[in-house]
C-alpha cells in the first residue's frame, strides 16, 4: 500500500539561491500526483527534497518538514540511505547501469541491499519486471546489457529497478520526456496500474499528461506552490489568475 | 594543415619504431629459448639466460601493484567523489609533485625506511620504490576516469537507496573500468623500466629468488650490468633483455585494450 506525504514549510536552497519559498503540500495516498510550472519553478527541487537526493549536491540546503507516517524525514538521525529505499525515483533520462544486464539492474537495489543469492533474487525481479510492464519484452534476454534496450524499454526499467526494493512512494521526475509518444503512452497505463499499490508523485511539462493522469495536481512559479487542488477543478476551473495563464498556454 | 598534423603524429611514434627496430637488430641475435629459461652463465662463459630476471621483475612489479593498487584506486576515487575541497585540492597538489619527482628519490627512501633498518636488500624494498611511483599515476588517471562517469548514474544508485560507498565501489568505478585499468597498465608499463629505485633497493641477484626479504634480481638491473661490463656477449644479452623488456610492455598494453574493447563496444550496441 502506498503511504501520504505530508510536506511543511519546505525551503531548499542552492548555494544562497532560494529555489523553494516555504511550500506546503498534502500527497494523497494511492493517487498520482501532479506537479506542473514553467521550467526552474523548483519543481524537479521539490522532489528531489522529497526523498533526501537535493542534499547530494554541493551547496544545497533544505528547512521545513517532510512527514511520511508521521514520521518526519528530516528530523535528527535519520538516515537519507533509509529514506530512499522508501522513496523510489525514476529520472528524466533513462539511466539504467551500463555495466550491469538486465536482470543485474533490476536487481541491483537488493542485491547491493541486503539479499545476495541470485536464487532470492529471481522472483522479486520478475515481480518488479511484470510490474513495469517489461517482462514479456525482456524475459528472454535478461541477461543482455540493459543499455541495449530501446529508449523506452531502458525507462521501465528503471521503474523496474525502483519497484524491486518495494518503495511507499515512488517519484517521477519528466519520466516521458525523453521519450516518443508511444512509449510515453505505454508509462502513462503503467503509472494508472502502479497507483493501485504505491503513491506517485509525477514533475511533468506536457499538460495534458497532467490532465489525463492525476488526481490531485501542484502549479509551482518562481519557488512557490501557488495553487494546489484536485486536477479536474485545476483545469476546468483554476482558482489562480496565473494557474489560469500557464495551463492555457499564455506563458511558461 | 592536415598533412601538418599527419606529419607530427607520424614523427611522435618514430622514436618508439626506431628504438624497437634498433633493439630488434642489435638484440634479436641474442634471443634464444636458454634466454627465457636460464640463470646468467658465470663470467667468462657464454650463453645463459636472464630467466631469473624475469621472474624477480614480475615478482617486483607485482609487489608495487599490491601495495599502491588499492591506495591509488580508493584515493582517485575519493578524490573525484569528495565533495570537501580543500583536502582534495591538497592530496591533488602532492600527488602531481609525487609525479614529478626523480624516481631514484622513492629509491632512497625505500633504502631508508626498509634497506637500512633490515640491513639489507630486498624485493620488498624494491617493491615498495615502485609501488610509490605507480601510486601518484594510478591516483590521477582513476580520478579523471571517475569523473567521466556521468553523474546520473551517481544518482541513480542514491536514489535506490544505495549507501555512497556502494554506488563509488559497485556502480562509478564498474563504470570507469576501463580508462582505470588503461591508467593502471600506463603506471606498471612505467615501473617496470625504472632502473635508477632498484639500484640500492633490489639490488640484483645473479641467482633465483631466495624469498622476499632478499635482494632479488629484475630486468632493468640485468641490463644496466650488462651494459656497462666489458663483455660483448653480455652487451648482446643487454640488448636482448630490453627487447623482452619492451615487448612485455606492449604486450600489456594489447592486452588491456584488448580486455577493456569488448565493454566498450557492448555498451554502444
Amino acid at each position: 500500500m502506498g503511504d501520504g506525504l505530508y510536506v511543511k514549510g519546505l525551503r531548499a536552497w542552492f548555494g544562497d539561491r532560494l529555489i523553494l519559498k516555504g511550500v506546503d503540500l498534502t500527497v494523497a495516498p494511492n493517487a498520482v500526483t501532479a506537479i506542473i510550472g514553467p521550467s526552474g519553478c523548483g519543481k524537479s527541487t521539490f522532489i528531489r527534497c522529497v526523498n533526501r537526493m537535493h542534499e547530494t549536491v554541493p551547496g544545497a540546503r533544505v528547512s521545513g518538514q517532510v512527514l511520511l507516517n508521521s514520521e518526519d524525514l528530516y528530523a535528527p538521525g535519520v538516515d537519507p540511505v533509509q529514506v530512499r529505499r522508501r522513496i523510489g525515483m525514476v529520472f528524466q533520462k533513462p539511466n539504467p547501469f551500463p555495466t550491469m544486464s538486465v536482470f543485474d539492474n533490476v536487481a541491483a537495489g537488493l542485491r547491493l541491499g541486503s539479499i545476495r543469492r541470485k536464487a532470492h533474487l529471481h522472483e522479486p525481479v520478475e515481480r518488479a519486471l511484470r510490474h513495469a510492464a517489461l517482462w514479456d519484452e525482456v524475459k528472454d534476454e535478461l541477461d543482455k546489457s540493459g543499455v541495449s534496450l530501446s529508449g523506452g524499454q531502458q525507462q521501465r526499467l528503471c521503474i523496474a529497478r525502483a519497484l524491486a526494493v518495494d518503495p511507499q512512494i515512488l517519484l517521477m521526475d519528466e519520466p516521458c520526456s525523453a521519450l516518443d509518444p508511444i512509449a510515453t503512452a505505454k508509462i502513462e497505463e503503467l503509472i494508472h496500474d502502479l497507483k493501485k499499490e504505491l503513491t506517485i508523485v509525477i514533475v511533468t511539462h506536457n499538460m495534458q499528461q497532467a490532465a489525463r493522469m492525476s488526481e490531485w495536481t501542484g502549479f509551482f512559479l518562481l519557488g512557490e506552490l501557488v495553487e494546489f487542488g484536485v486536477t479536474k477543478d485545476m483545469f476546468t476551473t483554476p482558482g489562480d489568475k496565473r494557474t489560469e495563464d500557464y495551463i492555457t498556454g499564455r506563458f511558461g | 594543415m592536415s598533412g601538418l598534423t599527419f606529419a607530427a603524429a607520424v614523427l611522435a611514434i618514430c622514436p618508439l619504431l626506431l628504438i624497437f627496430g634498433f633493439l630488434l637488430y642489435q638484440g634479436a641475435s641474442a634471443l634464444n629459448w636458454d634466454f627465457f629459461v636460464h640463470l646468467p652463465k658465470p663470467v667468462g662463459e657464454a650463453g645463459g639466460g636472464v630467466a631469473n630476471a624475469i621472474v624477480g621483475s614480475l615478482i617486483v612489479i607485482g609487489l608495487a601493484v599490491a601495495l599502491g593498487l588499492p591506495v591509488g584506486i580508493l584515493g582517485g576515487v575519493y578524490l573525484a567523489e569528495s565533495r570537501d575541497r580543500r583536502l582534495p585540492w591538497l592530496l591533488r597538489f602532492v600527488a602531481d609533485v609525487m609525479n614529478g619527482v626523480p624516481s631514484i628519490v622513492f629509491g632512497i627512501f625505500a633504502y631508508t625506511v626498509v634497506v637500512l633498518p633490515m640491513r639489507r636488500f630486498s624485493a620488498l624494498a624494491g617493491g615498495l620504490a615502485l609501488g610509490l611511483i605507480l601510486i601518484p599515476i594510478v591516483l590521477r588517471t582513476t580520478e579523471e576516469m571517475v569523473r567521466l562517469v556521468p553523474n546520473a548514474l551517481r544518482e541513480a544508485g542514491l536514489g535506490l537507496g544505495l549507501p555512497q560507498w556502494k554506488v563509488s565501489l559497485r556502480i562509478v568505478i564498474p563504470a570507469a573500468r576501463a580508462g582505470i585499468i588503461t591508467g593502471i597498465v600506463v603506471a606498471v608499463a612505467r615501473i617496470a623500466g625504472e632502473t635508477a629505485p632498484l639500484l640500492f633497493t633490489a639490488l640484483g641477484n645473479r641467482f633465483w629468488h631466495q624469498g622476499l626479504d632478499q635482494p632479488i634480481a629484475a630486468l632493468p638491473l640485468q641490463i644496466y650490468a650488462y651494459a656497462i661490463a666489458p663483455y660483448d656477449d653480455w652487451h648482446r644479452q643487454a640488448w636482448a633483455g630490453a627487447l623482452v623488456l619492451i615487448t612485455l610492455v606492449f604486450l600489456a598494453s594489447l592486452a588491456a585494450r584488448v580486455a577493456t574493447r569488448d565493454r566498450a563496444i557492448a555498451r554502444l550496441r
